[in-house]
Formats: structure tokens, sequence, C-alpha cells
């Protein structure tokens, strides 16, 4: 039998075809429970918020003066009422709507914005790269929540005006992250190689530049999500951001700090919701961190 | 050392150069016109003109900021449109409180998050490296503004241990080393001190962590060094980039204080900026931002020289 073995070509294993690099983050991810969880919990909010209106939950806008203040657990208000007797529950998941919306849009708009800003300064390098990084570096001057502050305090409150604000604080940030990792690349030699082959700028940085560098951009970016949303609300909670009666995390936190001590802590709620947010996108953003083996 | 000196002071001239553009466009930004604040409804249109030109509005924006900038290194912010007093002054007085409460957060901060990032650090994947882990992450995780509430609700609220705003009792404004003003600073100095803890302790954890895997530890415990010895040598080497951490997070603390002046009615810069905003009191919102970013540029710049004189390899670079 063994004789008869060796006489025969050994039948090759079955080659699996290699998985790509997307396929192996996923089932890094996938494995990874408190990763899943958090992204569980984020997805919770945002559909919740984005499908409250279907949930037959109270009206968000309409209080009751004989409802006001009722304690969390009172019968028919699972959370209680804020100081307009406006049903809390409803008012939370409502209220995602615009926390969400104005903590998540900005480091989205700069994501692209700085990825195009920074990739084009580390590519073309020379007096560009000078004149994007030195403006750059002045906005490093200001501690992030001063700059939002400061744009927000003078353009006035409102929704776009916040967005405006906090896509400006985190446009330099993105821009830095994403002109390290181009200049990086740049230096790398299958990029000189591709531009032998006479390439022109703009299919080099299509086909070798971009898959190379976006993974460390996004996922510096997605660490950036919680401080967006830690600093939209607090933008509402100084009054500068979303306007009453809309309901929103930081404006209700603002709001029931007059009943802290009537109802003490319900005023706190709004903050566990931005606080519970914020710790699930910070995990969330390490988890991916691992999965894409990105290194800081 | 010197010539890293002269190299890196002259790198914060365009910087500052550009800091005051942005304060200068900051009002520019601002809809309405800065002056109806304080002009009479009835003013007739050459009232309103003379006062502008009062106030050199009627220039284009470069003289505008070339008699701004002037009047500046002067000492000269303007007036306050709210209180007719000079910006300067008042934002001199709230940055001292502002200052002072940073560095009260800073001195609760800094110990605690280098000793939990390098007890993090040298007990690697073991249970007190994942409690620190979790500790830091919600340390830098947690809205502040929010976590100074609930400090408000749980002792000044429920147990009357500590006063929940202000700067002294009767609302004093200035202020002084007795247990009386102390205790208004408790409050919202621990809960300015949670970031910086979760930052610093993060921070000291990977540099204790890389240092004690390099081979140099194991050459000097090979040569017999103590443990404490050897302990000091690897904090030596983090000392740099760690102070230079810690330098950021002042400077950040200062910076990032507003929220927490305001939930605390802290009478620092913070409450002086939001007050300003709700004014609409441009000229003053313009100094307070202007001198809070010159403030952490020169710490930006304190850190850099500090962190070269202490950690030789910098220079070269």
């Amino acid at each position: 039998m063994a004789m008869a073995d060796s006489t025969t070509l050994p039948t090759p294993e079955k080659v699996e075809k290699s998985k790509g690099y997307w396929s192996g983050v996923g089932h890094r991810l996938v494995r990874d429970p408190l990763t899943m969880f958090c992204l569980a919990v984020v997805a919770a909010l945002i559909l919740s918020a984005a499908f409250a209106p279907y949930l037959g939950l109270a009206d968000p806008y309409k209080g009751s003066m004989i409802a006001r203040l009722k304690p969390i657990g009172a019968p028919g208000y699972p959370l209680g009422t804020d100081e307009q007797g406006r049903d809390m529950l409803a008012r939370l998941i409502y209220g995602g709507r615009l926390t969400l919306f104005i903590g998540l849009m900005p480091v989205v708009i700069a994501f692209f914005a700085g990825s195009v800003l920074g990739i084009t300064a580390g590519y073309v390098g020379g007096l560009t790269n000078t004149i994007i990084m030195r403006t750059i570096d002045v906005f490093f001057a200001f501690p992030s929540v001063l700059l939002a502050i400061a744009i927000s305090g003078a353009l006035g409150a409102g929704i776009t005006n916040s967005l405006v604000s906090l896509t400006i604080v985190f446009i330099p940030p993105i821009t830095r992250v994403a002109e390290a990792v181009t200049s990086g690349v740049r230096k790398l030699d299958y990029i000189d190689a591709a531009r032998a082959t006479g390439a022109n700028a703009w299919t080099v940085i299509r086909v070798h530049v971009i898959g190379n560098v976006l993974s460390p951009i996004f996922v510096y970016a997605t660490s950036l999500t919680s401080v967006c949303m830690i600093l939209a609300a607090g933008l509402s909670f100084l009054g500068i951001g979303v306007r009453p009666p809309e309901p929103e995390w930081g404006l209700m936190l603002n709001t029931l700090r007059s009943v802290i001590y009537v109802n003490p802590w319900l005023s706190a709620l709004p903050g566990v919701m931005i606080f519970v947010t914020s710790l699930c996108l910070n995990l969330l953003s390490d988890g991916l961190r691992s999965a894409m083996n990105v290194r800081d | 050392m010197l010539s890293y000196l002269i190299r890196r002071i002259l790198l914060v001239l365009p910087v500052a150069f550009g800091v005051s553009v942005i304060c200068f466009l900051l009002v520019q930004i601002a809809p309405g016109d800065p002056l109806t604040a304080i002009m009479a409804i009835d003013a007739t249109a050459e009232e309103q003109a003379a006062m502008r030109a009062a106030y050199g509005l009627d220039k284009p924006l470069p003289i505008q900021y070339a008699i701004w900038i002037g009047n500046l290194v002067q000492g000269d912010m303007g007036k306050s449109i709210a209180t007719g007093r000079p910006v300067a002054a008042e934002v001199f007085g709230a940055v001292k409180n502002s200052l002072l409460l940073a560095v009260s957060a800073a001195v609760i901060a800094f110990p605690i998050g280098i000793f939990l990032g390098f007890l993090a650090g040298y007990f690697r994947d073991t249970w007190i490296d994942r409690a620190v882990t979790a500790l830091s992450i919600t340390g830098v995780s947690v809205p502040n503004y929010w976590l100074g509430i609930v400090l408000v609700i749980i002792f000044s609220v429920n147990l009357s241990w500590l006063p929940s705003m202000g700067a002294g009792p009767g609302g004093s404004q200035s202020w002084a080393w007795d247990w009386a003003h102390i205790r208004h600073l408790v409050l919202p100095a621990v809960t300015l001190a949670v970031v910086p803890i979760g930052i610093v302790s993060r921070t000291v954890r990977a540099l204790a962590g890389d240092i004690l895997s390099q081979d140099f530890v194991d050459a000097l415990y090979a040569k017999g060094m103590s443990r404490a010895d050897v302990l000091r040598h690897v904090a030596r080497n983090a000392a740099a980039t760690a102070l230079s951490v810690m330098g950021l997070q002042l400077g950040y603390l200062l910076g990032g204080s507003i929220l927490i002046e305001t939930v605390f009615n802290w009478p620092g810069s913070g409450f002086l900026l939001s007050n300003a905003i709700f004014q609409r009191d441009l000229p003053l919102l313009q100094g307070t931002i202007l001198i809070l970013a010159l403030f952490f540029v020169a710490m930006n710049l304190i850190v850099d020289v500090v962190q070269a004189a202490i950690d030789p390899r910098i220079q070269r670079t």
C-alpha cells in the first residue's frame, strides 16, 4: 500500500482562494464580542432615532401642565416627564435624531474634505503642501472645544451653524493624518514604479495611493466621532446649538438643570444617552483599529 | 539648544499671525451689525454713520485688521460693548480664575493618570491593565459637563457636602486660600480632571509598555540592577513624551473648561465667553478667544522647549 502510494503523485491540497483584506477584517470584527455589542448599541440608537415616529411614542413636543416632572417609572411615563410635562422616553429617542446627526455628520464631511486636502498635500508636496499644512497648523493653535464654541458663538445658534463649526474643527486633524500617511506611501518604491510606467498623478493616487491610505484615515476619523458627539451636545448645552423646543440631548440637559433640586436623576438622563453613545463609539473605533491592523 | 530655541520661536510667529486673523474674522462672520446692541433704536442715519466711524467700522477690512492689531500690540483690545470696560482687564481677571481651575485639575489628574498608566503598563495583560484601560476609556468618553451635573446631584443635592455654584461664598469673585473658597473648587476641579486622567493614563500605559519591552531593560536586570533602579531608567525614558502630553492637556484644560465653568457658574474665561456670546459682545468674544489661543500656543512652545531640553534626541531632528 505504501509502495502504491509513493508512485502516484500526491494530490495537491485544495488551494483556497486567498481571502481579501476586508473579509479578514470582517472576520476579526465578528469575533470581537465587545465591538459587536457596541455596534449593536449604536445601530439600535440610530435606527430608533430614524424610525422614532413609527415606534408608537408619545408626542415629544406636547407638554402638559398637570403632568410636569413625573418621576422615572410613573404610570404611563416610563422615564417620567420633563419640566414642561413632555414624555422623557419620547424626547430621549427623538433627541437622538438631532444629536446623532450633528454629532456624526461633521466627521463624515471632514473625513472627505480632510482626505482630499491631506492626500493632495502629501502627494503633490512642495509649495502646495506648505500652504495647506501651514494653514492647518493655525487651527491647531485652538483647543477643539474653544474653536467650536468660538465659531458657533460668532455665527449664533442653529443646526447649520453647529454643523459648520464642528466640520471646521475636525478638518484640520484629519488633514494632518491624511498628509502624514500619504507622504509615507509616496516614498515607497511601487509609487515610483507606477510613475515610471507613465501613469499620471490622478491615476497613481486613484489606483495606488487611496487604497493604502484610506484605512488609517478612516480609523482615525471614527476615533473623532465620540468627541464630536460630546461637542455637538455641548454646544446645545451652552445654548449655541439646537434651539428649543427641539428634543436634543445637550439642550435637554441644559433645560433640566433648572429642576435639579426637584427631580435630580431625571435631569441626568439625557447625559446618560450622550455618555453611552460616546462610549460605544470609542470602543467601536478601538475595535475597528485592531481589526484593520492600523497602528497609531 | 540655542539654535533649536530660535527655530522653534520663529515657527510661532506665523501661527500667532494666523490666530489673530481667525480671531479678527470671527467678528466678520457674525451675522448682524456689531453695533445694534448699543445703538439707539431711533438713531438717525448720521448718528449711525458717526458711530461706525467712532468704532472704525467704516474702513475696509485689511485697514480694520491693521488698526486692530496695532492697538493689540499696545495692549489695547478694545472696550466691551456690554459693560464699556476695557476687554483686556475683563479677560485677564477671568483667565486668572480659569488658570486656578485648570491647574487644580491638572494637580489632581496628572499624578493619578501617571500612576494608573504606569501600573497598567507594568502589569500588561493582567486584570489590573484591563481595569485601568476600562477606566481610561470611560474617562475620555464621558461628557464632562454631564459628569459635573451628576457630581452636583450626589454631593450638593443629595448629600449637601459641597456647594454647587460660584468660586466662593456669596458669589465671591476674588479668590482666597481658605476652606470656604476651596470647597467651591473641589467639584469643578474633580470634574475637569476626569478627561485628562483618561488621556494621561492611556499615554503612560503605552509608553511604559513599549519601554519595558525594550532590550535595555533586560540588560539592566541581567547586570543585577534592582527593580527600583530599572524603573528609574524607564521613567527617564518616558518623561519627555509624558511631559509633552501633559503640557498639551494643561492647555486643553484652560481652553476647554468653558462647559464646566458654565455648569458650576465659575467666574472664569469660559463664563466670560458665554456671557459675551449671549450679549453679542463681539470685542469681548474676540479678546477672550485670542488670549486663550495665544496661551495655548505659548504652552505648546514651552512643552517643545522643555521636551528638547530633557531629551537630547529631539534637538537633532
